[in-house]
C-alpha cells in the first residue's frame, strides 16, 4: 500500500528530517510508526499526504508514484487517504454533523446521500446522539472520535494519524486505538505515528521505528516501559 | 448538475448567513458600495433630464429672418402675414426697423453715439416661431425655404447656444462614464479588500478543508458569493438611494417646472437601469472578491 524508496527530506535550513528511508506496508496491515519528537514520524505521514514533497526518492502509495501528482491533483488525490491529527483539526463554527459530512460535500455528493453515509461513520465512533453538538462543546476525547469519523466517511483504503491520541489519557487512548483496530479488521491500511508504546505493544501491531531519520537499528526500548 | 446548483445554493445560502451574522460590519460595506454606485447613475439621471428638457426647446425654437434694407415696411407686414399662413409655422413677430433701433438705443448705451447716424442701419426683422409639430430637421428645412425668399438677407437661428448646452451635456456625459468606471475600480478594491480579511480570519478552516482534500475552486466559492451578495445588496440600496434623492428634489424641480411654464419633469431610473446597476454591483462583487480568492486562497496550503 505504502512504499518509501530512499526518500530524504531536507527542509531549507538544511536539516535532514528523514536520510534515505526505504520501507514497506502491505495492503490491510496497522502499523505504528515511533521515535522520539523529531525523528521524522510526522514528516513521513506528511509527505504521504503530500503536505510535504520528498527532496528525493520514491513515494508510492496505493500504486501511484506522488512524484507524478500534479499540484492541481493533489485535492482528489487526499481525497482517497483518511486523515486524522492530534489537534483534531475541526472545525468549531458547524455541529459535528456537518464536520464529519465535509469531505463528502468536498466530494460532490448530494446532501441526502452524504446524511445516509455520515450516521453509519458517527455510529462507529459511538456519537450518533451527538451529531448536532458543536465540537467544542466536547471532550478531547470525543472530538478525536468525531475526527476519526471524518476521516472514514468516505470509506478510504488508508487513513493515517498523527499521534491522535497525544492529548488524550490513557484509558480514552486505548479506546481510540480499538476503533483503529476495528477499521483495520475491515481491511483499511491504518498507518499511526505515536510515542505511546505501551498502548502499542497491547494492541500487538508492527512497529517501524525511526531514529534520525532512518529506520532504528534496533527498537530502542522505551526508558518508560522498563521502569 | 442538479448537486451542481444545490451545492452552489447552499454555499450561496451559509455566505449569506456569514453576511447577517456580522450585521454592523456588511451593513458599512454595503452602504459604502451603494453611495459609490449611486453617484453615478443619480448623476447620469441629471443628464438625462437636461437632455429630455433641452430636446422640448429644439422643437419650438425661434429665429430671426432678416430683411434686405430695401424693404418697405408695408411689404414685410405682408411677407409676415404669407408666411404666418405655412402649416409648419405657428406665429411670426414683425420687428420694424425703427422698433429695433430704438429698443438697441435704449438697452446698449450707445444711444448719444447711435444719433450721429444719418440713417437706420437696422433691417426689418420677422421673428419666427416653427410650429410645434416640427422636428429639428423641418426647421432647417424651413430656415432654408425662407432665406432663399427674394426679401430675404439672413436667417439667424438662435440655436447655438443650445449646441453648446448639447456639447456640455455630452462631455458630462463622457465625465459620468469615466468618473463611474474609477468608481467601479474604488468598489472591486473595496469589496476585494473585505474579502481578502475574511480569508485571513478564516484561514485555519481553509486549511482544514484543504486538507481533508478541498480544491481550490471548493474553497473559493464561499468567497465570491460573499462578493456577489455585497454586490447585490449595494446595488439595491444604490437604486434606494437614487429614488430616495429624486424623492427629496421633486417640490424643487415642480417649482422651477411652475416658473418656466414647462413639463420639466424628473426622469426615475426605468427599470431596466435599476436593473442594470445591481447587475453592475454584483459583477464588480464577482471580480473583486475573484481578485482577493485568486491572489490569497493559493498561498493558504496546510502546514
Amino acid at each position: 500500500m505504502i512504499r518509501f524508496e530512499e526518500v530524504t527530506k531536507r527542509f531549507p535550513g538544511g536539516q535532514e528530517a528523514l536520510s534515505g528511508l526505504s520501507l514497506t506496508i502491505d495492503k490491510g496491515e496497522m502499523v505504528f510508526v515511533t521515535g522520539h519528537s523529531g525523528a521524522g514520524k510526522s514528516t513521513l505521514l506528511r509527505l504521504i499526504a503530500l503536505i510535504e514533497r520528498p527532496t528525493s526518492g520514491q513515494v508510492i502509495v496505493d500504486g501511484q508514484n506522488t512524484h507524478r501528482v500534479k499540484r492541481r491533483k493533489i485535492p482528489a488525490y487526499r481525497r482517497q487517504i483518511g486523515m486524522v491529527f492530534q489537534d483534531h483539526k475541526l472545525l468549531y463554527d458547524r455541529p459535528v454533523f456537518d464536520n464529519v459530512a465535509l469531505p463528502l460535500v468536498i466530494a460532490g455528493m448530494g446532501f441526502r446521500e452524504a446524511g445516509r453515509r455520515v450516521r453509519p461513520a458517527l455510529e462507529q465512533v459511538g456519537l450518533l446522539h451527538k451529531e448536532k453538538r458543536n465540537p467544542a462543546t466536547l471532550s478531547a476525547g470525543e472530538q478525536q472520535r468525531v475526527g476519526i469519523a471524518r476521516a472514514i466517511v468516505s470509506r478510504p483504503k488508508l487513513l493515517i494519524a498523527d499521534e491522535p491520541t497525544g492529548n488524550l489519557d490513557p484509558d480514552l487512548s486505548l479506546e481510540v486505538m480499538r476503533i483503529f483496530r476495528r477499521f483495520n479488521e475491515v481491511g483499511v491500511t491504518v498507518l499511526i505515528a505515536s510515542h505511546d508504546i505501551v498502548l502499542i505493544d497491547k494492541l500487538g501491531c508492527r512497529r517501524i521505528e525511526l531514529d534520525g531519520g532512518r529506520m532504528a537499528a534496533a527498537p530502542v526500548e522505551d526508558p518508560e516501559l522498563s521502569e | 448538475m442538479m448537486n451542481w446548483l444545490l451545492r452552489h445554493a447552499s454555499t450561496s445560502a451559509s455566505s449569506l448567513g456569514r453576511l447577517f451574522r456580522q450585521p454592523f460590519a456588511s451593513l458599512m460595506i454595503v452602504l459604502v458600495i451603494a453611495v459609490t454606485l449611486a453617484i453615478p447613475a443619480s448623476l447620469n439621471l441629471v443628464v438625462k433630464t437636461a437632455q429630455s428638457v433641452s430636446s422640448g426647446w429644439d422643437s419650438a425654437l425661434d429665429f430671426s429672418l432678416y430683411l434686405r434694407r430695401n424693404i418697405a415696411e408695408a411689404d414685410a407686414a405682408n411677407l409676415r402675414d404669407l408666411i404666418a399662413q405655412r402649416a409648419d409655422v405657428a406665429s411670426v413677430q414683425l420687428i420694424t426697423a425703427s422698433a429695433a433701433l430704438a429698443e438697441f438705443k435704449a438697452q446698449s448705451g450707445f444711444g448719444a453715439a447711435l444719433d450721429q447716424l444719418s440713417e437706420n442701419p437696422l433691417p426689418h426683422t420677422l421673428v419666427v416661431r416653427p410650429s410645434a409639430t416640427s422636428t429639428s430637421q423641418s426647421i432647417i428645412l424651413l430656415q432654408e425655404e425662407l432665406a432663399n425668399l427674394p426679401e430675404a438677407d439672413a436667417v439667424q437661428a438662435d440655436t447655438e447656444w443650445v449646441q453648446r448646452f448639447h456639447a456640455i451635456l455630452d462631455i458630462l456625459r463622457r465625465a459620468i462614464v469615466i468618473g463611474g468606471s474609477l468608481l467601479g475600480v474604488a468598489i472591486v478594491v473595496i469589496i476585494g479588500n473585505t474579502i481578502r480579511l475574511d480569508i485571513q480570519n478564516r484561514r485555519e478552516e481553509i486549511e482544514v478543508t484543504k486538507l481533508i482534500g478541498a480544491s481550490n475552486a471548493f474553497v473559493r466559492r464561499p468567497f465570491l458569493w460573499s462578493g456577489i451578495w455585497y454586490g447585490l445588496f449595494g446595488g439595491l440600496l444604490a437604486v434606494g438611494l437614487v429614488y430616495y434623492g429624486l424623492y427629496l428634489l421633486a417640490p424643487s424641480v415642480s417649482r422651477l417646472a411652475g416658473l418656466y411654464q414647462s413639463g420639466v419633469a424628473v426622469t426615475g431610473l426605468v427599470a431596466g437601469e435599476a436593473l442594470l446597476v445591481v447587475g453592475i454591483g454584483m459583477a464588480l462583487g464577482l471580480i473583486g472578491s475573484w481578485f482577493a480568492a485568486a491572489r490569497h486562497m493559493r498561498r493558504i496550503e496546510p502546514r
